[in-house]
C-alpha cells in the first residue's frame, strides 16, 4: 500500500474552523467524518456531521463575513484545504467549477428547509399538547 | 479554422455545426487530457440531457509495467491540481498518490534550505503515470492514468484497444485510421496523444492545419531504493537542484513509494550530463551513501512539448494536452486538466465547429501560451542566478531567513514554492519577482552576500534542511 496521502490528519476534537474568524478557504474531507457545531450563549449544538467527499467552509469562499460555525474532527480525519484565491481563480476561468458547490448549498437548503417544517410541525405538536 | 484542403473541411459558420443526440465523439489516447475531456463531457452533456456515445481510442495498457503502460512523466501532481480536482469531486486516493510532497528542498553549490508547504499539508501528489518501472515487483498501488481512465469509463466512454493510424476528412466529418484496418466515422475528434507518440505526425500530414509542437528533450530515470529508506533519506520531499553544471537547466528528484525519480531538464541532454549530475556532491548528499547511480529501474528521454500551436482545432476536431497547449516545463497534468475541460464545455455549449472553439477553447489555450512567456522570463533569471555565485547566496540567505520566522512574509520562499511546484501562473510569479519589498530584500541579501565577513559566516551558518 503506497503511504501517500493528500490534505492534513485533525484528531478528535480538533478544529478545523472556529465560529467567529475570518475564513480564506473551504474543505473537502478526505476520510472520517466533521461536525458542524453552532456555539451560542455558551451552547453547543450540532447541526450536521459530514463525510468523505463533502466541502464544508465554502461559504468563506464567497461572502466576506466570519465563519458561522465551528467544525471539528469528529473521530480522526483527513481534509484538504482549498485555497479562495485559487478557487476564485478557477472560477473565473471556468466558472462550471462552482457547480459541485451549487450542488452542495441546494442540498443543504433542502435539508434545512425539511428540518425547518419538521420542527414546525413538533412546535405545533407540542401547542396542542399543551392546550 | 478553413483547411487548405477546403473540399474536405466544413466551412465554419460560428453556429452550424452542434452535438446532437446519439453523436458519437472520439478521443485519441488515455492519458489525462483524454481521460479528462471525456469524463468532464459526459458530465456536462448528462447534466444538459444530451446522449453522447464516447470511445476512447488507445492500444496501451496502463496496468502493465514499464513503457508499455507508461506516459513518461515526471508524475507531479501540482497542489492547484490537486486543490481543482477534490473540488470538482475527483479525490485522488492514497492508492494512486504514490507519496504527499510537504516541502521542497532548495539544493545549491552554495547550500540547501528546506521550503515548507504554506499551510503544513500535502497538497502535491507524486504519482506513477503508469504502473511503475520496469522491474516492479509489488504492485499494490493503481496508475494514475489508469485511475483518471476509469473515472471516464464511469461516466460513460468505452475504450477501443487499437492504436490509431491516421486521420481522414470524409464529408466534413474526421475518419480515424486504425491500426488493425478499421475506420471510424466521428462526429467530433478529440485527440489528446503525447508529443512523443508517432501519430502527431500523421495528424499534421491530415491537412486540417495543425503544426506539431515545438519540443525539447529531457530525461527521467527511476531508481528502487524501498519506502523506508527513502522516508529515512529523501522524505516526502521533492529536491529541486540549480547547479553550475554546463547544459544542465533544472533537476529534481522526486520520492514515490518505493521508488525514486530522477528529472532532468537542459540541452542536448546526453549520457556525459546525467553523469556529471549524478556524480554531483548535492545530488549523492540526497541519497543513501552506498547508493549506485548505475543501478536504475527504467529510464526514458522523452520530448516535452514547449511550444503548442497556435490553432489547435478545426470544425470538429480539437488537440488537447500535450499535443495542443500546454505549461512550459512545469504541470503538464494540469494543463491538461485546464485544455480539456475547456474543450468540453465548449463541445457542449458552444458548438463543435472551428469557430467556436475559436471563441471559447482558444482563449484558454492563449492564456496558457501567454502565461508561458512570462515562464521563459521567469526562468532567464534562473539562469543567472545558476551563472552568479553571489546571486545564489543572497536567494538561499534570504529563503533560509524567511523560513526561520515563521508567520512573517515568506516572499522569496513562496516565489520559489511557486516555481517549483507549478501551483501559480508564471504571470504572477514574474510580478511577485518585480515587487519592491521582493527587490529591496533581495538587494540587501545580495549586498550582505558580498560583504567578505558576512559572506563567510553565511557560508556556515545558512543551510538549513
Amino acid at each position: 500500500m503506497s503511504n501517500g496521502v493528500m490534505g492534513r490528519i485533525y484528531e478528535d476534537g480538533e478544529i478545523l474552523v472556529r465560529q467567529g474568524e475570518v475564513g480564506d478557504c473551504m474543505f473537502v474531507i478526505q476520510e472520517g467524518e466533521v461536525e458542524i457545531v453552532l456555539e451560542k450563549d455558551g451552547h453547543q449544538t450540532v447541526l450536521n456531521r459530514v463525510g468523505a467527499g463533502e466541502l464544508i467552509g465554502e461559504m468563506a469562499i464567497f461572502l466576506h463575513e466570519v465563519r458561522s460555525a465551528t467544525v471539528r474532527a469528529s473521530g480522526r480525519a483527513r481534509a484538504l484545504t482549498i485555497d479562495k484565491k485559487n478557487f476564485l481563480r478557477r472560477i473565473n476561468e471556468d466558472p462550471s467549477v462552482a457547480f459541485r458547490i451549487v450542488e452542495t448549498m441546494s442540498r443543504r437548503i433542502r435539508g434545512l428547509s425539511d428540518q425547518v417544517g419538521e420542527l414546525r410541525n413538533q412546535l405545533r405538536e407540542a401547542g396542542r399538547t399543551e392546550a | 479554422m478553413r483547411a487548405d484542403s477546403g473540399e474536405t473541411l466544413q466551412a465554419s459558420d460560428g453556429a452550424g455545426l452542434r452535438l446532437e443526440d446519439g453523436n458519437r465523439v472520439g478521443v485519441v489516447g488515455a492519458g489525462p487530457a483524454g481521460s479528462f475531456f471525456a469524463y468532464f463531457l459526459l458530465e456536462m452533456a448528462d447534466r444538459v440531457g444530451l446522449d453522447l456515445r464516447v470511445e476512447i481510442v488507445e492500444s496501451r495498457d496502463f496496468l502493465q509495467p514499464s513503457p508499455q503502460g507508461c506516459n513518461m512523466c515526471g508524475g507531479i501532481v501540482s497542489e492547484s491540481l490537486v486543490q481543482n480536482l477534490a473540488a470538482e469531486g475527483i479525490n485522488l486516493p492514497a492508492t494512486v498518490i504514490q507519496r504527499g510532497i510537504d516541502s521542497y528542498h532548495l539544493h545549491m553549490d552554495v547550500g540547501s534550505v528546506r521550503i515548507e508547504t504554506p499551510l503544513h499539508e500535502m497538497r502535491i501528489g507524486a504519482v506513477h503515470r503508469g504502473s511503475g518501472p520496469r522491474d516492479v515487483q509489488l504492485h499494490d498501488w493503481e496508475s494514475f492514468d489508469h485511475h483518471l481512465l476509469q473515472k471516464a469509463i464511469g461516466k460513460g466512454a468505452r475504450v477501443v484497444r487499437e492504436r490509431a493510424d491516421g486521420l481522414e476528412i470524409e464529408a466534413g466529418r474526421p475518419v480515424l485510421k486504425l491500426r488493425g484496418g478499421g475506420r471510424e466515422h466521428y462526429d467530433l475528434l478529440a485527440v489528446a496523444v503525447g508529443v512523443n507518440s508517432p501519430i502527431v505526425q500523421a495528424f499534421e500530414a491530415a491537412g486540417i492545419g495543425y503544426t506539431t509542437p515545438a519540443v525539447t528533450r529531457t530525461f527521467i530515470r527511476e531508481y528502487h531504493l524501498g519506502r523506508d529508506l527513502i522516508s529515512r533519506t529523501i522524505g516526502s520531499s521533492m529536491h529541486v537542484f540549480l547547479l553550475t553544471i554546463p547544459r544542465l537547466e533544472f533537476a529534481a528528484v522526486i520520492p514515490k513509494g518505493d521508488y525514486v525519480t530522477v528529472c532532468l531538464l537542459g540541452e542536448d541532454i546526453d549520457n556525459e550530463l546525467v553523469k556529471a549530475f549524478l556524480d554531483a556532491p548535492e545530488v549523492r548528499r540526497c541519497f543513501p551513501p552506498d547508493w549506485q547511480p548505475d543501478l536504475k529501474s527504467c529510464q526514458c528521454m522523452p520530448h516535452i512539448n514547449v511550444r503548442g500551436p497556435d490553432r489547435p482545432y478545426s470544425d470538429r476536431i480539437l488537440f488537447v494536452g500535450d499535443c495542443g497547449v500546454t505549461r512550459l516545463y512545469k504541470d503538464g497534468i494540469g494543463a491538461a486538466y485546464r485544455t480539456a475541460k475547456a474543450a468540453a464545455r465548449t463541445a457542449v455549449f458552444e458548438g463543435i465547429s472551428a469557430d467556436a472553439f475559436h471563441r471559447c477553447y482558444g482563449p484558454v489555450c492563449g492564456t496558457i501560451a501567454a502565461d508561458n512567456v512570462m515562464g521563459r522570463l521567469a526562468f532567464v533569471f534562473t539562469r543567472v542566478v545558476r551563472h552568479m555565485r553571489v546571486a545564489r547566496k543572497a536567494i538561499l540567505r534570504m529563503t533560509v531567513a524567511e523560513q526561520r520566522r515563521p508567520g512573517e512574509s515568506r516572499r522569496m520562499s513562496g516565489i520559489l514554492w511557486d516555481m517549483f511546484s507549478g501551483s501559480a501562473p508564471y504571470k504572477d510569479i514574474f510580478l511577485r519577482m518585480l515587487q519592491p519589498a521582493c527587490v529591496a530584500g533581495f538587494a540587501w541579501a545580495f549586498a550582505r552576500s558580498l560583504w567578505p565577513a558576512a559572506a563567510a559566516s553565511g557560508d556556515r551558518r545558512e543551510t538549513l534542511s
